[in-house]
């Protein structure tokens, strides 16, 4: 057991770092340390600085234009990407779309779809929940019925993150009515400029438009746009599940925003000294440090178990729970933190201007606050995984 | 021991249960909360008709000399429709301040027009660096002739925009924090030297940060003794806590029992999700919060009423637990509605985001926590 990084480790992080300064650029740079709301063309642009250098795809095999690095490598990109603030890479292609392809996909497929994925140029979105399954996606009821050499897909999914920008979608379909509701799903992959295709927004609570309800209508997709078998589609959505398990806390951008806010509090003046001085809200400080660090380290125990050859199990149901409870909690510290200048707030009227009111960090505080209400309701919400820790790790 | 309500405080309740009811469906809620002044003037003209505006304000003042109990039940209604309309802030906290400490001249011309609804007023009693400690005040008044100058700055102030009159505490005398030599002066917005700067707030409101540079007014705009301004203002703040805790209890039994129902509809893996023990246990716990509140509400508003020792420990006390429940109440209604929970379409978010203000509004639970502590 040891907590050192090797020399070799510890060069990388300095070339990342010594990259940062001189790739990362200055005007997206200004917009992230701002906390201004999400640019597409931001993270495109970001996306491709980060492939040129061979940096993008780290998670997929060499021979797919990944790499074949450590864990504690990827650990550490991922790390400082995360402690610079640089922009959040949207999953649904390199960390969803891609891996299925290339572990599923034809050859044709592989051609078609991985380089747009590699370089950014094709922007892919996750057509899985739908209004009566979320919780219980295989129960989804979007339809895809072989018509010659086309399914014709019909059906509405929604929630679908990004679909405003999205190229492609890829969406699990039933192809079959069966008994068993794990059965007769099927993976396709759909152009949303296909005739047939609408999407329509939903505001959510922070005012922003990040959520989307996708219809189908009659929609043709090429037969050829089936990844897997059909029928088997729910098998490749468990893969994508199992896919991906580390970096789900998130725990280097934790890390990040609870120094910001720590240095933040230490200049909100209280009395005679500072909100750091209260010792009511330095309480919940620390201890949001201490469970941060506590699963920063159940996410080092799990990154260690696949470098010795383990696979990451339910465990990172554990990561998911905690990270997202700590992203909440630290997201109420900066409410608390503000007091009253959390309340001004744009984004719901057009009456005002955009500009802060109060401290300049003020303005994106509560926008956040409400926006991560999300992260314990996706990506399987926080009784789900704890469902499936009782019952997995727990054999309840 | 009796915790029924009389025959009059009866009565209003109904008329004001029924005007959420028929006249404040959430559509035209939320087309007010995004209209230009934020809350519907003909609202107000009914509320003013029907003698809501007067209820708990003396009779001496043209009021109805009613207590903080009727004021207690307009609230919790209020809460229940997420009303916009500035009842809290005109009424509330500063007619009720007027009432408190204003002199004959004061109480004829402004409180008047409130009660008739011609008028209406705001309190800036924040400053960016006071947080929640009232007798913080930079703001400085200073003697001139017959009169005062004022200059400083007011954050935050609720209502702001559509105040015909401000309230503004300043420091007349002593340190930066204490309780002696704050006075607490009426200033009409349109005075050279006042600048209001207007913004909506996130739970749908209206707000003003205000500049004071150099404003003078004359010695019939201060309201209570010069320089003992800070225990009348106290009192207000008091009272409006009482207000608002009234007010976000209305607004917890809508959601908790909106997340029950949805619960009993909303089918996952073949069944009412709100089968789930799980998902029981957490709403019996957003059910036992708000009545937890409800009662604490209760105690607080007849001490408040019959003027006991003990009440201002006792505000202290249900805007601490009014706080904690605010939150869990607020923030599970969101994640048992799942993605449901999340949009603006739905109003569960936004009364998940007044409830998410009123936490901070008068002091949040470590403050008040602290303040029953040391009373
Ligand atoms: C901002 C946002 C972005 C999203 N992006 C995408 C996307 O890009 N693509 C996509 O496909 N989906 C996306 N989703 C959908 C997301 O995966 C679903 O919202 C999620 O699966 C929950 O489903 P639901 O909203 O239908 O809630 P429901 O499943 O109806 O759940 C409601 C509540 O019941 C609880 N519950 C349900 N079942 C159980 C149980 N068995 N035991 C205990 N509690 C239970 C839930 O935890 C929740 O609290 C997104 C959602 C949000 C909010």
């Amino acid at each position: 057991m040891d907590l050192v990084f090797s020399q070799e480790d510890l060069d990388f992080q300095e070339e990342i770092r010594s990259f940062l300064t001189s790739e990362y650029p200055l005007d997206i740079k200004e917009r992230q340390d701002n906390r201004l709301p999400f640019e597409p063309e931001d993270v495109i642009k970001w996306q491709k600085i980060l492939a040129k250098k061979g940096w993008f795809a780290i998670n997929w095999p060499k021979k797919n234009g990944g790499t074949d690095w450590s864990p504690t490598k990827k650990y550490i990109l991922q790390n400082e990407l995360a402690v610079a603030n640089t922009p959040i890479i949207i999953p649904f292609g390199v960390s969803m779309c891609g891996p299925v392809v290339y572990t599923f996909g034809t050859d044709t497929q592989k051609r078609q779809h991985l380089p747009g994925i590699l370089n950014s140029d094709v922007w892919w979105c996750q057509g899985y929940s739908e209004p009566g399954s979320g919780s219980d996606l295989a129960s989804l009821q979007t339809k895809a019925k072989l018509q010659g050499d086309n399914y014709i897909v019909n059906g509405t999914k929604s929630w679908t993150t990004l679909a405003q920008h999205a190229d492609w979608i890829f969406c699990l379909v039933r192809t079959e009515t069966t008994n068993i509701k794990q059965e007769g799903i099927s993976f396709l992959l759909l152009d949303m400029k296909s005739p047939g295709v609408e999407v329509k927004p939903i505001i959510t609570i922070d005012g922003s438009h990040e959520v989307n309800t996708v219809h189908f209508d009659n929609v043709k997709v090429p037969t050829e746009n089936l990844v897997g078998v059909e029928g088997q589609g729910w098998k490749i959505a468990k893969f994508l599940l199992r896919h991906e398990r580390t970096g789900i806390a998130g725990i280097a951008a934790l890390k990040r925003e609870l120094k910001r806010l720590k240095e933040i509090c230490a200049n909100v003046i209280l009395g005679e000294g500072s909100l750091l001085d209260d010792p009511s809200y330095r309480r919940k400080l620390e201890a949001a440090e201490i469970e941060l660090k506590a699963t920063e380290f159940t996410e080092l125990r799990t990154l260690s178990q696949i470098s010795s050859g383990g696979a990451p199990g339910p465990e990172s149901s554990i990561l998911k729970i905690k990270g997202t409870e700590l992203q909440q909690t630290i997201s109420e510290l900066f409410i608390e933190m503000l007091a009253y200048y959390s309340h001004p707030f744009f984004n719901e009227t057009e009456l005002g201007s955009n500009e802060a009111v109060g401290p300049d960090y003020a303005g994106a505080a509560m926008p956040h606050y409400l926006n991560f209400r999300k992260v314990s309701i996706y990506g399987g919400s926080n009784e789900i995984q704890r469902n499936v820790i009782a019952k997995a790790i727990l054999g309840l | 021991m009796d915790f029924s309500f009389n025959e009059e405080q009866t009565l209003i309740q109904r008329q004001v249960a029924q005007f959420i009811q028929r006249d404040y469906e959430w559509e035209k809620r939320q087309a007010l909360a995004k209209s230009e002044l934020g809350f519907s003037s003909e609202n107000w003209k009914i509320f003013a008709d029907l003698g809501w505006l007067g209820i708990s304000l003396s009779e001496e003042s043209g009021g109805f000399g009613g207590s903080a109990l009727e004021t207690m039940i307009i609230m919790e209604e209020f809460g229940k429709g997420l009303v916009v309309e500035p009842f809290l802030e005109t009424i509330v906290l500063c007619a009720g301040l007027i009432d408190s400490c204003g002199n004959k001249d004061q109480k004829s011309e402004i409180l008047k027009k409130v009660i008739s609804g011609e008028m209406h007023l705001a309190l800036g009693f924040v400053e960016p660096q006071s947080r929640f400690n009232l007798a913080d005040v930079i703001t400085e008044a200073k003697k001139k002739g017959d009169g005062f100058v004022l200059n400083g700055f007011k954050s935050v102030v609720m209502n702001g925009p559509s105040a015909n009159n401000i309230i503004i505490s300043a420091r007349i005398s002593g340190k930066q924090s204490e309780e002696e030599g704050i006075s607490l002066f009426v200033v009409d917005p349109k005075l050279e030297g006042v600048s209001l700067r207007n913004y909506p707030t996130v739970d749908g409101r209206r707000a003003s940060e205000i500049t004071l540079e150099n404003v003078d007014v004359s010695s019939s705009c201060l309201l209570a003794e010069e320089g003992k301004g800070f225990k009348e203002l106290e009192k207000a703040i008091d009272s409006a806590t009482l207000a608002i805790c009234a007010e976000a209890i209305g607004a917890m039994e809508v959601l908790y029992k909106t997340t029950v129902e949805y619960t009993k509809i909303r089918k996952q893996f073949g069944q009412a999700i709100g089968k789930f023990q799980v998902l029981q246990h957490r709403m019996v716990d957003m059910f036992m919060e708000y009545e937890q509140s409800k009662s604490l509400l209760y105690m607080a508003t007849i001490k408040q009423a019959e003027k006991a020792e003990d009440s201002k420990k006792a505000i202290s006390g249900l805007k601490y637990q009014v706080g904690k429940a605010a939150k869990f109440i607020g923030q599970q209604a969101v994640q048992l509605h799942g993605g449901m929970g999340v949009t603006d379409e739905l109003n569960v978010g936004h009364f998940f985001k007044r409830l998410t203000t009123i936490i901070t509004i008068f002091g949040n639970t470590d403050y008040h926590l602290k303040r029953y502590s040391q009373l």
